[in-house]
């Protein structure tokens, strides 16, 4: 299999890269490839440009910024999940990147393709979502910045004009003492995530003092779990309190359940209040 | 159209004109001649295109000729010096680690970097570092215990 006939652009940087799609309708970027190229060898696309960003410099790596991380897009799974600085600001990132599908992809797949991507079955949109990330991007009229939870807008649809590149994802260091905790239902065939949950938990004095969750895999888009959020709210963290935040995931998810030959919308809300247990668990454990 | 490249691999230059929708794995094994590296399920899931790219393993059915050019790629043909064979070929040679053979250039080159991070891995770790290929045949226990017997003599090399 092979993709159809196509023309290749390799940009130098990110406003090469910004002139290459204004000029060139239909274009796509191109990053670690490990979303688009499968798609393209199945003819489910067939951009007839790629503008290839993988070779830009500026947009790969990590840095500390004020009050947390700022990772250029082009990092891959794999970076991520053997950073430092990533343990240190905001671990359960470096816990998803390590789950992505097997090492090869975590070599190849990058951050800002997978979140660009929007697959609802991917890992990292529902981390950076409960995360609270925003997304930096670059476009021939400056730059702009989106939060995690309005970049995705549907399924494989992000908020992105044709001609921006999302450069960089800033991420805000989790509370210290938190404990954060992603948990993943994996296809067995393919390890993405049918349902993923990622939760971050502070307590203070017994009590939870603040709680931020989401879950993927379950709507097109990853949903911040705001009523299992408010069910923690003060809560003592204990197992009676978990069980009863979890099953309340049915209320943030009332829009558009998907379904498929491997796992019905029924079985994935169902997983849902599963998975957002087992990661609330985790991360309770982990928090103090 | 196509388009000049040049790609080193196994330490050699090779260069060509190629279609920019060509994969990488089509150069090695068309234009190169290198046809140690197989493709087996053409969809990214099954790692028998794996080779190192740029230090780090890829499956090569998953990036285009285009983008590489420039880059390294080591083969399965360039991980021994072709007289004596790798201790992971031996390994799998010695435990029986292949039934058909057609995983086993995916497997040597995702093992080797899988040993390169991990010197000394656990059954349980070499079965994750090799999450990424798939075999047919083996029922993979001797590629595990092959995995591990070549860690052993390499001693963390
Ligand atoms: C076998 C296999 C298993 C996988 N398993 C998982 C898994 O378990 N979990 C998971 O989350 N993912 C999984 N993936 C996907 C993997 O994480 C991809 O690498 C990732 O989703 C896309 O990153 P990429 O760099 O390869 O993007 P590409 O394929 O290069 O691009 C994807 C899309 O994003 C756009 N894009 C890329 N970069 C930018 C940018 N900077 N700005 C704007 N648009 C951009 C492209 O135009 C394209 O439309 C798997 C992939 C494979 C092949
Ligand atoms: S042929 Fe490349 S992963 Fe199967
Ligand atoms: S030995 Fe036949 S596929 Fe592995």
């Amino acid at each position: 299999m092979f993709p159809a006939q196509l023309t290749y652009h390799r940009a130098g940087s990110v406003a090469e890269a910004v002139q290459l799609l204004s000029d060139n309708e239909g274009a796509k970027l191109l990053a670690g490839g490990h979303s688009l190229l499968p798609l393209m060898k199945l003819r489910l696309a067939a951009p007839a440009v790629l503008v290839d960003i993988g070779r830009i410099e500026a947009l790969k790596g990590i840095s500390a910024s004020d009050g947390g991380i700022t990772i250029g897009a082009l990092t891959t799974h794999a970076e991520i999940a053997s950073s430092d600085l990533v343990q240190q600001n905001a671990p359960v990132l470096a816990e998803a990147a390590a789950l992505v599908g097997d090492p090869a992809v975590r070599n190849r797949g990058t951050i800002g393709g997978s979140v660009s991507h929007a697959d609802p079955a991917s890992d990292q949109p529902t981390v950076l979502t409960a995360l609270g990330a925003t997304f930096n991007v670059t476009g021939p009229g400056g730059d702009r910045s989106i939060a995690a939870a309005d970049f995705a807008t549907g399924l494989l649809e992000n908020a992105l004009n044709d001609n921006e590149v999302l450069t960089s994802i800033s991420v805000p260091s989790v509370p210290s003492g938190a404990g954060s905790a992603y948990v993943k239902f994996s296809h067995p065939a393919s390890r993405y995530a049918v349902v993923g949950a990622a939760a971050i938990l502070s307590v203070s004095g017994g009590a939870c003092s603040s709680a931020s969750v989401a879950v993927g895999g379950v709507e097109t888009k990853p949903a911040r779990a705001s009523s299992v959020e408010a069910a923690l709210a003060g809560s003592d963290l204990g197992d009676a309190a978990l069980d009863a935040a979890a099953a309340a995931v049915g209320g943030d998810l009332s829009g558009d359940p998907m379904g498929d030959v491997f796992a019905s919308a029924e079985y994935r809300r169902a997983m849902a209040a599963v998975y957002v247990r087992r990661a609330l668990g985790a991360a309770a454990s982990r928090a103090g | 159209m196509t388009v000049p490249v040049e790609i080193t691999i196994n330490g050699k230059a090779c260069a060509g004109e190629v279609e920019e929708r060509q994969l990488l794995v089509h150069f090695i094994r068309e234009n190169a001649g290198l046809t140690g590296t197989k493709v087996g399920c053409d969809t990214s899931q099954c790692g028998t295109c794996t080779v190192q790219l740029d230090g780090v393993s890829a499956k090569s059915c998953t990036v285009l000729t285009v983008q590489a050019s420039g880059s390294s790629v080591t083969t399965i043909e360039g991980i021994s010096d072709g007289v004596d064979l790798h201790p992971l070929q031996e390994a799998f040679w010695n435990n029986h680690g292949l039934q058909c053979g057609f995983c086993t250039p995916g497997m040597i080159m995702a093992a080797s970097e899988l040993l390169r991070n991990n010197p000394s891995p656990t059954r349980e770790e070499i079965r994750h570092g090799l999450e990424g290929n798939i075999c047919r045949c083996t029922g993979y226990q001797n590629i595990v215990s092959a995995v591990e017997d070549a860690a052993g003599k390499m001693g963390g090399r």
